[in-house]
């Protein structure tokens, strides 16, 4: 996981260093393009401070080494720390790419074990085709129709992530609780794509696992149906849907910045978006590196999870050929 | 022991039929066919039993030849604006009116505006009647930027307007720039997926071809890559090309920066191929009578799993088009006035679109469809990847 990360945050600086010039030529283009004068000192000062004319690689040590440190680099576009920009939407994004992996799990688990078990029927075809469709259905404009007719049908606004009272509000229970009513719009849009492969790749491990003899056999036997399924099958294909979080969590974690700007959640999204277009790069590199962050941890636990589960994993030794 | 046999010990059974040594060998001209059949022909045949992929595949191969033709299919030019009739509502096409056929027309509209909202409103006008014309001469274009030309498939009666899904702010047919969009949205998924499908095969050879520390090294920059997620780094990609840049090159620097992210799947599938057939008899031959790696891996391990690869590779040209149309969608991708269908998506960006003029997201419509075609289709190859599985 360390060297993972470790490339991974390499990989970042890169991307962050690729637009041509830096925001210090952004910022003296805009304040020429306002008629301002330049201060050749301050830009000098500031270029300094900031290590602009160090080569690359000390430049990614002392962005690297802030990381480290908690410290995220300053936001050009803000004027303000990294920290102090972002506030809240770390977590609340991490609060929303939660909600979805359940969303996911949840509604996927019992739809896949349903249409595993009928296979071929109405209810199994109408659900191929409802996930068919929610993969094919860019999150976008799911998420714009969606915002259109919870106004209209419901009568209210789904946009946000909470009441707009709360908005500079400190945390109180009345917010979390506004909180947990906005998020089931944006979980919903970013789930369907998600759940859909899930449904499938359940409803194939289980398929698979219901025609051994084993099962033929507990059947023979006289086991309830009930059983029958849950006692093995089920144990089985679970395996995948747990290690299939590391195909999950990317995808929910991209889906969930589009959403985002769509639906101006003060998540990362719309920051990161606006960071990149401004190319504060700073800030895009930390919203990068979290994001980074939050797939890799994610993919981690499942992996602990796997093992936990099915004690035949070794986290020891190879794999004998 | 009985009696009774050992009486008649030399007598058996006879069959009286002539005998025909290549009686069991012999097979019906159909069973023939199948045998000599070749595995793509193999794979032809299974793919044409599975209706749905079959039909997923001859609605892309229309629209994948449409795209060669869409300045003569589409009955407007892309950029013709029509100031007349901006935010038209979806035309419908009429074959009788007052009980008596006069072939395919529209009815003309009248223009006025809701004082409420502000809203134009478009009111059809039973009286104007305005006939479609085929192969007629209609806006000029430049035939792939080739030559001038007017011929379109269909177009408006002279004075009459044909806007089948409507018109866009600056009066614009969306239905003819849907299908100029078709040609950047459709190609950018191959053009990618032939990046991808470079990079992945090379890549993945090599790493399961050499083994070793190469392959730990591909390894790890696979994982590396695959555990980020898609969009922000795309979008980080598409913010980094440069806004001097022309669309031409944007459009290729778009289709690069998917390829780049996406290899790493087909990477995968490669490496774990090679890793199982280099073991085989037959590599282990080619590489004794001296053939080069560079041989070994292109005549005789690639042929053995190019099926599969075609599969894997349908199924993910799906998401390169998603991919565009969401960067496109942000302003990120592609740029008027270039069309695209996340272009014109990005018009229907704002709710207003979706409450007063939907006909503006049409044109997800066709994403839809060539996104589910591809999945079916994608779907229809795997299982018939492996011919001789049955």
């Amino acid at each position: 996981m360390i060297p993972t990360l470790f490339m991974i945050s390499v990989l970042v600086f890169i991307v962050i260093q690729l637009p041509p010039g830096d925001f210090l030529t952004t910022y003296m283009n805009e304040l020429k393009a306002q008629g301002e004068a330049v201060d050749p000192s301050k830009i000098a000062f500031l270029r300094a401070q900031y290590g602009l004319d160090d080569p690359l690689y000390i430049q990614y040590f002392h962005w690297a080494w802030g990381l480290l440190h908690g410290n995220l680099g300053f936001s050009f576009e803000y004027n303000l720390p990294v920290t102090e920009v972002v506030g809240d939407r770390l977590w609340l994004s991490m609060v929303l790419n939660f909600s979805t992996i359940l969303f996911i799990y949840v509604v996927s688990f019992p739809i896949g074990i349903y249409s595993a078990t009928r296979q071929y029927s109405w209810g199994d075809y109408g659900i191929t085709l409802l996930g068919f469709l929610g993969l094919a259905m860019p999150n976008f404009l799911f998420a714009l129709i969606l915002l259109y007719y919870a106004n209209v049908v419901f009568g209210t606004s789904i946009g946000g992530l909470m009441d707009p009272q709360f908005i500079n509000a400190g945390w109180s229970l009345p917010k979390v609780v506004s909180i947990i009513e906005h998020l089931w719009a944006p979980v919903l849009v970013i789930g369907t794509s998600g759940t859909a492969a899930m449904i499938r790749r359940l409803r194939a491990n289980l398929l698979d696992e219901l025609g051994k003899q084993y099962v033929v056999t507990a059947r023979a036997k006289g086991l309830s149906p009930m059983k029958v399924l849950f006692k093995y099958p089920l144990r089985m294909s679970l395996n995948p849907f747990i290690s299939d979080i590391g195909n999950i969590l990317p995808q929910v974690v991209s889906g969930s910045v589009l959403v985002s700007v769509v639906m101006s959640l003060p998540t990362t999204g719309p920051m990161l978006l606006s960071a990149l277009q401004s190319q504060d790069m700073y800030l895009a590199g930390s919203f990068l590196m979290f994001l980074a962050l939050l797939t890799v941890v994610g993919m981690f636990v499942s992996d602990l999870l796997l093992a936990w589960l099915d004690p035949r994993i070794r986290l020891q030794g190879s794999i004998s050929q | 022991m009985s009696r009774h046999t050992n009486d008649r010990a030399d007598e058996h059974f006879v069959d009286t039929q002539p005998f025909d040594p290549w009686d069991k060998e012999e097979l019906s001209p159909e069973q023939e066919r199948y045998f000599l059949a070749s595995q793509w022909k193999l794979i032809w045949w299974r793919l044409k039993q599975h209706r749905l992929a079959f039909v997923s595949l001859i609605i892309l191969a229309v629209m994948y030849l449409a795209i060669f033709i869409v300045e003569f299919l589409a009955p407007y030019a892309q950029e013709t604006r029509d100031s007349q009739n901006i935010h038209h509502p979806p035309q419908g096409i009429h074959l009788f009116a007052d009980g008596a056929f006069v072939g395919p027309f529209t009815y003309g509209t009248d223009f006025s505006v809701d004082m409420e909202t502000l809203k134009p409103v478009y009111t059809p006008n039973p009286a104007k009647i305005n006939k479609l014309r085929f192969f007629c001469s209609g806006d000029p274009y430049e035939f792939w930027g080739l030559f001038k030309a007017d011929l379109h498939l269909v177009c408006p009666a002279k004075d009459g307007t044909l806007f089948l899904l409507g018109t866009d702010r600056l009066g614009r047919d969306m239905f003819s720039r849907i299908i100029y969009g078709a040609r950047i949205s459709l190609t950018i998924g191959l053009v990618g997926i032939a990046v991808s499908f470079v990079l992945g095969v090379l890549i993945g050879g090599v790493a399961g071809y050499f083994g070793g520390w190469v392959d730990s090294c591909v390894q790890r920059v696979i994982e590396v890559i695959r555990s980020l997620p898609e969009i922000p780094l795309w979008m980080a990609l598409s913010a980094a090309l440069p806004v001097t840049w022309s669309p031409v090159l944007i459009y290729f620097g778009i289709t690069i920066i998917l390829g780049l992210i996406d290899w790493t799947g087909l990477a995968r599938a490669v490496r774990s191929k090679f890793l199982a057939l280099r073991e085989e008899d037959y590599a282990l031959a080619a590489r004794l009578t001296g053939a080069t790696p560079k041989r070994i891996i292109a005549r005789h391990l690639l042929p053995n799993f190019a099926s599969h690869l075609i599969a894997s590779v349908t199924l993910s040209i799906p998401n390169m088009i998603l991919g565009e149309t969401a960067l496109s969608f942000l302003g990120l991708g592609l740029r008027p006035p270039v069309t695209s269908w996340g272009v014109l998506l990005n018009e229907a960006q704002n709710i207003n679109a979706v409450a007063v003029y939907p006909w503006l997201m049409l044109p997800v419509v066709p994403v839809i469809i060539v996104v589910l075609a591809f999945n079916f289709l994608g779907d229809g190859l795997r299982d018939a990847a492996d011919p001789y599985k049955n």
